[in-house]
């Protein structure tokens, strides 16, 4: 079973941090990473740049209309995502408990839809 | 309830168990299949009789609907991925060991139903429907809400399990204490909508009390080296000890001092004050046990002037200790009105009432009018009934918050 684990954090609050302490949780991240290769859990991940950089697309009566932001505005916002192998919810719920952002912010686990092919 | 209703009540759990592990976590096919055996159980058994082993018939049935439907979706859509299907083929039912795993079965079902993943309302549905075999519509009536409503939960719940693939497991060690609070917290949740004063149906609210005292005991039977479902099978039976005297026959609620003592149930009670003391013994004090001791102090108390109010009050301060919240801090206060006086109560509960979050919890209101009453402040009294008359939520609490406010302005005026 593929999931993704998708990162909530408040930008806000991350964007404040200290330097040490931002290097610090950079540190876990990669660390978090290296675990997860090792152990064969890793499929993919990528941070994302931050909502203020985001634009939502809709069409609407076939007209493309850009507006700028995330889709929602809301308390946490997504900044990053990883695509791990699990054999079930309790094991990808187990390794989104590891991440940094899981103390700080929530990870949301959502399995990844097996298309027919 | 007839007896088949009955043999569907105690059988169709231990089935589905079975039967969802034979087929790798699918509750709905499990489910619909054990439906189905039923439905040809009850237009067979009448015909050709009850059968020798009808547990084994059952499955056997059960596991052909289910062969049955993976034959027809193999024709009609593309092979179906589900090995545990095929393997049924080649597995008989002999009837001596259908349930050789049975324990470890209910347990993969307790622990599933009462999945953290699964929102509580949730939990709590599926465990009705699969644990005790109650029916969508016994179940939506029981809380109050639309069977289709009822309904939808379930079948989201289901096809979580499925899609996001909650395990068919039993927790391991490290996990079992905190999946295992989860499950009592479920078990004590059926058992207090069941308890809890009479809105709705009554009938249902008292099965539903039944089937957590039911579960409770099941889980106690199952996870023997554990004491905090031993102390929670205690506090139910304690508490539902004193059912029947807690409404008169007008369904007015009676306060538990003026409750008919001889009408308690006395081995209940007994049993009850037995399973605290293992409790407390092998497990300390934890939350569920030291509510068990307190309910067993006041089921224990030949009349009510004579409970142990000071050993009550210990209880609940180291009971509110370990759970700091407001149901446990009026309780408390309530506790020290009685042992030390009303006034050291209300003192208790005025600190309460200060909180933002508190002003429309009736039971403070209720508390706080029952303490300025045996006060004397009357006319203080009559407003903090009234504002609890405002915030009742069911017809009893209602009419017993009319009832004492005509009193008290009764008093007012002279």
């Amino acid at each position: 079973m593929q999931y993704i684990l998708l990162i909530y954090e408040n930008e806000a609050e991350a964007k404040s941090r200290s330097k040490e302490e931002g290097q610090r949780i950079f540190g876990e991240y990669m660390a978090f990473t290296a675990a997860i290769k090792q152990s064969g859990h890793m499929r993919s991940g990528e941070p994302l740049e931050g909502t203020a950089t985001a634009t939502t697309v809709r069409v609407k009566g076939g007209k493309t209309v850009r507006t700028d932001g995330p889709f929602a505005e809301t308390r946490e916002q997504l900044g990053g995502f990883y695509i791990v192998e699990a054999k079930d919810l309790d094991e990808a719920a187990g390794l989104a408990a590891r991440l940094p952002a899981a103390k700080t912010g929530s990870v949301e686990v959502r399995p990844i839809m097996k298309m027919p092919m | 309830m007839s007896e088949f209703e009955r043999l569907y009540r105690r059988e169709s759990a231990a089935l589905t168990a079975r039967l969802i592990r034979s087929f790798g976590g699918d509750f709905a096919l499990a489910e619909e299949v054990v439906q189905e055996a039923f439905a040809a159980a009850l237009e067979q058994w009448p015909v050709h009789g009850t059968p020798e082993h009808p547990r084994a018939w059952l499955l056997q049935t059960a596991q052909h609907k289910a062969i049955d439907r993976a034959r027809r979706s193999r024709r009609f859509e593309a092979p179906l991925d589900e090995p545990g299907l095929l393997a049924l083929e080649s597995e008989p039912v002999e009837p001596g060991n259908v349930f050789a795993s049975e324990q470890d079965d209910y347990l993969r079902l307790l622990f599933t139903c009462c999945h953290p993943a699964l929102s509580l309302e949730a939990q709590v549905a599926l465990t009705l429907r699969t644990l005790c075999g109650l029916s969508t519509e016994e179940i939506a009536r029981a809380f109050l809400v639309e069977p289709v409503t009822m309904a939808q939960r379930l079948v989201r719940a289901k096809h979580k399990i499925k899609v996001a693939k909650i395990p068919y497991v039993v927790p391991e060690r490290a996990e079992l204490a905190e999946r295992l609070d989860a499950v009592l917290a479920v078990v004590y949740l059926v058992f207090s909508e069941g308890y809890a004063a009479t809105s709705g149906d009554a009938w249902i609210r008292r099965d539903l009390s039944n089937e957590a005292i039911r579960l409770g005991l099941l889980v106690e039977r199952l996870l023997p080296d554990e004491t905090e479902p031993v102390a929670l099978v205690a506090l139910m039976l304690l508490h539902d000890a004193r059912r029947d005297t807690r409404v008169d026959a007008q369904g007015d609620l009676v306060l538990l001092e003026e409750q008919d003592r001889s009408r308690w149930d006395r081995a209940q009670i007994a049993e009850g004050a037995a399973r605290v003391e293992r409790a407390l013994r092998a497990g300390g004090a934890t939350p569920y046990a030291l509510q068990a001791a307190i309910a067993a102090l006041h089921a224990q108390a030949p009349t009510a002037g004579t409970t142990d109010w000071p050993q009550i009050v210990l209880l609940y301060e180291a009971l509110l200790r370990l759970l700091p919240t407001t149901v446990v801090a009026l309780n408390h206060a309530a506790a020290v009105a009685m042992a030390h006086g009303a006034e050291a109560g209300l003192r208790l509960v005025e600190q309460l009432a200060d909180l933002e979050e508190l002003q429309s919890y009736q039971p403070l209101f209720a508390t706080r009018a029952e303490l300025l009453r045996r006060l004397e402040r009357h006319a203080e009294a009559a407003l903090a009934y009234e504002r609890g008359l405002t915030l009742a939520k069911t017809e009893p609490e209602r009419r017993f918050m009319e009832k004492r406010l005509r009193e008290t302005r009764a008093l007012t005026s002279t």
